[in-house]
Parts: structure tokens; sequence; C-alpha cells
């Protein structure tokens, strides 16, 4: 096998979320269909229109030491964490080694490519506070590196020792499937044999929200936080914010078998497109959604019914749902029907640039354990959906080879759609 | 008042131990911040500026980079005290 062709799979996972601290935990709160989401408390939140999010289960400055935790933004910490359970997870016990692949992999092989939507945010706009309260002097020195958006990145590069390159795709909501999507291709060109992947994002704090919430993008259900993200229902009202990483340990097929590692799912590939229709309106017939859906379509060996699983992006916004199964229709065919949808972002809030890699770990898992997560808070679902949303409880998946997509749009018009497929 | 020798030592092992992370009795006179106590450049300014709080010193960038050693940042502050 040439090596701008070589197979790609999926190696380790790891997640920290608002349903739970690891992988696992998360993974067990899908099935189950709990909401992440809670009301915001505290007096900063006050005065807005949107008082809830979904906020990481588990603080992750009481997870890292804390000489190492206050040199991180929070979404650093985020993708540290969810980065560690990776490699672990991956049967890794240690940093890449420089010359020889004692550890499994050699440095000049390994990559790391993570994303954010907003960067170190709260880093900004803490670091502000302290330039005005307390005077240039107490501004961190720290500063500048937490706030970087490839700060995650290079952090977990630091971490295991990856020297193959370290990258920061940005696209919004889309960066983290970018993440996963840019590192599959550095594995395909033989750039890297192993590449730690991912999203993360941290943008809990009073700006952000007000910032979406004056766009109308999010939903304004206060009084029952948990019922407010509501992806297809006919009472949605926008996406609630989450925060969170999701990791994976992506690798060459030939590399995971040489060290005898477990496989959890091949990675076919991406499907990219952009809409070029407004900064961030979603374009409503799906057209720049089904454009990546034929790339992907065309540029794997993905056969559309063997897709029996999709984890939409399905925000619960009342355009973007639905312009999203248009283009699964419109492209998919009949062939949408024997597809389990998932809208997971029910359950965790809407993560940003954190959404791709926690999603694509629960693809990941979905394929795993051949079962679909379900969508909660579908009491009315739109008549515009027009397939097969999982509502309720979790769905098993059928026996045999199978396949599923993980679908991110970003605003700026960015659309990753991901895919992957185990026997 | 003035601190003494002992109370800067003292107070700069808490301030390490505080960024750094290193146990306050394993900062010893003779130890440099960078080779010893894990203090890279960027955590020094941190260094440099929770001292000037805590011993109402000013302690200027050019100044910063002769601290090699704990005892070093003693001794300077022992000098230039309010």
């Amino acid at each position: 096998m040439n090596a701008t062709n070589r197979t790609v799979v999926v190696t380790g996972i790891g997640a920290t979320t608002p349903l739970g601290g690891d992988a696992t935990s998360t993974w067990e709160a899908l099935l189950a269909g709990r909401s992440g989401v809670k009301p915001l408390e505290g007096e900063r939140y006050e005065e807005l229109p949107v008082r809830i999010a979904a906020p990481a289960a588990v603080d992750p400055a009481e997870v890292l030491p804390r000489p190492v935790a206050r040199k991180l933004d929070r979404s650093a910490q985020f993708a540290l964490i969810a980065a560690r359970e990776a490699w672990s997870d991956a049967g890794f016990t240690g940093p890449a080694a420089e010359d020889d692949d004692s550890v499994g992999v050699c440095a000049e092989r390994l990559g790391a490519v993570i994303a954010s939507g907003i960067g170190g945010v709260t880093t900004l706009l803490d670091q502000y506070d302290v330039l005005k309260e307390k005077g240039v002097r107490r501004v961190s020195p720290h500063t500048v590196p937490m706030l970087m958006p490839n700060g995650p990145s290079a952090n977990v590069g630091l971490e295991v020792n990856a020297r193959a390159g370290v990258h920061t795709p940005v696209s919004a909501c889309a960066s983290g499937a970018e993440a996963i999507g840019y590192a599959v291709e550095m594995i395909r060109t033989g750039r890297a044999d192993v590449v730690v992947a991912g999203g993360t994002e941290a943008a809990i704090h009073p700006l952000p929200i007000a910032a979406f919430a004056n766009m109308m993008a999010m939903s304004k259900n206060n009084d029952d936080p948990e019922k407010a993200s509501r992806p297809y229902d006919t009472a949605r009202d926008g996406f609630v914010l989450g925060e969170g990483a999701g990791v994976v340990v992506l690798e060459s097929a030939e590399h995971a078998a040489r060290r005898g590692a477990r496989v959890y799912c091949e990675v076919l590939g991406q499907g990219l497109s952009a809409d070029s229709h407004h900064i961030a309106q979603p374009e409503p017939s799906g057209r720049g959604i089904a454009t990546a859906l034929r790339n992907l379509l065309e540029s794997t060996d993905l056969k559309p019914n063997e897709v029996v699983h999709l984890n939409a992006h399905a925000t619960s916004t009342p355009q973007g749902d639905v312009a999203e199964i248009k283009a699964l229709r419109n492209v998919l065919g009949d062939d949408l029907d024997h597809i389990a949808i998932s809208g997971t972002k029910s359950m965790t809030g809407h993560l940003l640039g954190g959404a791709g890699g926690v999603e694509t770990v629960a693809t990941v898992l979905a394929l795993h354990h051949r079962t679909a997560p379900p969508t909660i808070n579908v009491d009315s679902l739109d008549d515009d959906v027009d397939a097969d949303i999982v509502r309720g409880e979790a769905r098993p998946l059928p026996e045999g080879t199978i396949a599923a997509i993980n679908n991110s749009f970003g605003f700026g018009g960015h659309n990753v759609v991901l895919a992957f497929r185990r026997d | 008042m003035a601190a003494t020798q002992e109370e800067i030592l003292e107070g700069l092992a808490e301030i390490v131990n505080e960024i750094a992370g290193i146990p306050t009795e394993d900062v010893e006179r003779e130890k440099s911040f960078t080779d010893d106590l894990d203090v890279d450049s960027l955590s020094m300014v941190e260094v440099v500026v929770a001292a000037e709080e805590r011993f109402d010193v000013k302690i200027p960038d050019d100044d910063v980079k002769n601290l090699k050693t704990v005892g070093d940042a003693v001794d300077y502050i022992l000098k230039h005290q309010g």
C-alpha cells in the first residue's frame, strides 16, 4: 500500500464532558439519556437572557496538579485530560521516544491536532479584568500561551512528545471534526504513523454567552434547563453552551497491527465543503452539507447502505437541524431510512470546537458497542425532519460490517463530515 | 518593618511552592530557579511580581536576569526592600 493511501484506525479514546470526566462515564450517561444542562449560578450571570449551560461534570482544575493547571487555559486543561486518557487507552505508557519506538511510536512519527473554536477566551477576559483592576504588572506572563488557540494542541504535543507536526484548524463549531480530518490526512499521506486528535472548548463566561444570545442562537429555556437542548423538537429555540474535550488516537492500520494495538474501528475519511452563504446563518436547503456528504462518498469506499448510524450536528436551532436532514435526504435518498440518527447535543449541550471531538468519541463507541445513543427531549418531532431519529432510548445497531457518520458544521459555513466503519 | 533574611527565604519558598509546586523545604539558598525548582522564564516573572508585592520592593526586568539562585533573590530583596 503506498504512503498516500494508508488505512487509518482509531486505537484510543478520551473525553471529559458535561456528562462525565472520562469517555466511559460520558458514554454511560449518553445511553441513559441524561442531560448535562444546569442553571448558571452567580451574580455575573444574573443579567443575562440565557442563564443555563452544560458545565464539565468534573472540574479539570481538580484533576490536574495546581502548578500544571495554573499555566493552562481551561480549554487546554480539558484537552490534556482527554488526551492523556486516549493515549493510555491506546496502550502507550509514556511520551514517544526520540529515536526508537520503545514506547510504541517514535517522536518523529507522532503528531497532535487539537482544535478549539474560540481558544483561551476566558483567559483573555480574566486577564483583562486583572489589567483594569490590578494594573499592568499583574497581567500573567502565561497569558499568551494560555489564550492562543493552538495552546491546547501545543500542550498535548508536549505531553506526548509529538514531533511530526502539531496543528490547530479553526472553523468554529466544525473545528474538532476538522482536526480529526487533518490528522487522518497526516497519516494517510505518510507524515505520521500516530496522531492524537480532537477538539476542546471552555467558553462558559458571561461575554460569550451574551454574544451568542444576542445572535439569537441560544435557548432561553432558563426555567427548565434539562429540556432546553431539544434537537428536532418543534419547541427548539437554540443551542445550549457546553464545555469539555474529546480526543482520539488515530494510527495507520499497519502501525497498529505491528504493535498489537486494540482497534475500535477504521476512519474512512472526510468530506469537506463551505456554504459561502452567510457568516453565521446555515444555508437553508443544506446545499453545502450535501456537497460535503457527496465528497465523502466520492473520496472513500463508503457505501450508503453500510451506514447504520449518524451522529448529527443537530444543535437545536430552528433552521440548522432541518437543513442538515434535508441534505442527508438529498444525498442518501432511501438509504437514510435505515440510518439511526442521534443528536447527542440534546444531552451534552453544544461544545463548539469541542463538539467534533466528543461526538467522534460517541460515534466510535456507538460502532464499538453497536448501540446508538438516544436524542432526548424530542416530545413533538418537527414535520420537516424526515428521518429516523433515535428518540427516548438507545437503540441496538446491526451485526456485521457497519459504518457511521459524524457531522459537524461551523459559523462561517464550514462543513465537515467524518466516516467510520467496523467489521 | 523590613523583612529579615529568614523571612524573605520563607516568603520566597511559599511563592515558589504556589507557582511551581515545589515543597517549601526544598527552596534553599543555593538552588537555581531554572535548574532545580522548575521555574521557567515565564514563571520567574510570576515569582518576581509576587515577591515585589510581598516585600514592597521593585525588581526591574534588567535585574531579574541576575537572580539565578534563591540566594541571589534573597540578597537582592534584603538590599532593596522599602
